[in-house]
């Protein structure tokens, strides 16, 4: 089985020289390869990142099927933007129903337990009632907060309420099961409390203040005009 | 051409690495709860083994003895990267599943051993199939353990319906439990078993033998 031995003097190949040009050697031919494939590679990941983000956007709005051409299917979302409190300009993406605004779905982020979560949080006409909440990227971990992909978690946030009476912000992830006459809570994730608690905080961040409450506030009150 | 098709075959069920040496057991965990990822993940594996092990072997004659290891993380760790490139560019939703466990093939110890024990001996050409059947011995017990979890977990398999749920008016209930990483470790145990008990030869003797004891020795 082995020919070692005969072939390479132990000496040499255990060299200074040696184990510095091998180093070196092996150190470039692997970084040209790693390189190259994430350049060539580049374009195509891009468009599938995209491709992505425009599909959770459909599906939290509840407009996407599978196999369904999410080009088309997205051109009928229209992008617009609105001021934060920051003076901020922040994008909102429409679902029109004629001249009636269907539905708002707006981008949020923060931090999880270990990463800052992207995500869409679909907000029907009302500028209160949850359409749904989906991530497009986290780094949660595997197996325990990655549950917030999960189709039986997500569906909880479709009916819930962001505002209480009082108009403040009052959903919220809760450790453990949620009431089941709850208008607000939202199951906790086992093993993922603190992914749960963080998107507790940063999602009634941006519906607050500071964030799309005004925003929400106003849609609320233009579209029951409208009724 | 009788030492490559062992070289190739063994490690399917005769020295299978799963099993018999029982290494690579943290991904079978992870990613077998259903069958789509866990293809996926043993077509990274075995590609990256089998490159990995034929990249090794071609230079083995120059690797220094003190830095050998990491040459082979660092052959390793490259393919891997390449590999998980491809992934994201050819199947980004399967790979969004897979997360870090395509990246954690460079820690897997199937690759790692086989580097080790056989590339670093053997020519280009039998290291190419060694990494290649150990890598389709891997793939085996995933692809089994992935197809029993989809399949009474979920009721599906690749996402198409076998067994129609309750919760959709079928008659099949569920079993959550095939969802979570310790069914795994139930599953890939009653394999081991079921191998062992056909093939007597892969019982471990054991290393410890409890002996009754004497109560006089005692007190």
């Amino acid at each position: 089985m082995s020919d070692d031995a005969t072939k390479t003097p132990k000496r040499s190949r255990d060299s200074i020289s040696n184990t510095l040009i091998v180093a070196i050697g092996v150190s470039l031919v692997c970084s040209v390869l790693v390189a190259s494939a994430a350049i060539l590679l580049k374009p195509r990941q891009l468009q599938n990142e995209e491709e992505f983000r425009q599909r959770i956007i459909l599906d939290v709005a509840g407009l996407y099927a599978p196999g369904a051409d999410i080009a088309s299917l997205y051109a009928s979302i229209e992008e617009r933007t609105t001021e934060l409190a920051s003076g901020e300009q922040a994008p909102v993406y429409l679902v029109m129903d004629g001249s009636r605004i269907e539905q708002v779905i707006l981008p949020i982020e923060g931090a999880g337990l270990w990463s800052t979560m992207y995500g869409y949080l679909a907000v029907e006409n009302d500028g209160n009632t949850v359409r749904g909440l989906r991530f497009y990227s986290h780094g949660e971990t595997p197996g325990l907060g990655d549950q917030v992909d999960k189709p039986a978690w997500r569906e909880q946030w479709q009916g819930k309420k962001l505002y209480g009476p009082d108009g403040e912000p009052q959903i919220e992830v809760v450790k453990g099961p949620a009431r089941d006459d709850s208008d607000y809570q939202i199951d906790g994730l086992a093993g993922a409390t603190l992914t749960g608690r963080g998107v507790s905080i940063f999602v009634r961040r941006w519906i607050g203040e500071e964030g799309y409450g005004p925003y929400l506030k106003a849609l609320g009150q233009e579209e029951s005009r409208k009724l | 051409m009788n030492g490559a098709r062992k070289v190739l075959i063994d490690p399917l069920v005769d020295n299978n690495p799963v099993t018999l040496q029982v290494l690579g057991i943290c991904s079978a965990l992870a990613v077998t709860t259903s069958l789509l990822p866990a293809l996926l993940m043993c077509l990274a594996l075995t590609s990256v083994a089998a490159l990995s092990t034929a990249a090794i072997s071609s230079i083995r004659h120059h690797i220094p003895n003190n830095i050998r290891i990491i040459v082979h993380m660092t052959i390793i760790a490259s393919f891997v990267i390449v590999v998980d490139q491809m992934l994201r560019a050819y199947a980004f939703e399967t790979s969004k599943q897979l997360s870090v466990f395509v990246g954690l093939i460079i820690t897997n110890c199937i690759v790692l051993g086989r580097a080790e024990a056989f590339a670093m001996k053997n020519g280009v050409g039998m290291s190419f199939l060694d990494g290649l059947g150990n890598g389709l011995g891997y793939s085996a017990i995933l692809i089994i353990v992935a197809t029993v979890r989809e399949l009474f977990g979920a009721g599906t398999l690749l996402g198409y319906r076998i067994l129609p749920l309750v919760s959709d008016g079928g008659w099949y209930e569920a079993n959550g439990l095939m969802l979570l990483p310790p069914s795994a470790f139930f599953i890939i145990g009653l394999l081991i078993w079921t191998i062992r008990t056909w093939k007597r030869k892969q019982v471990e003797v054991p290393e410890l033998r409890i002996h009754e004891v004497h109560r006089t020795e005692v007190l």
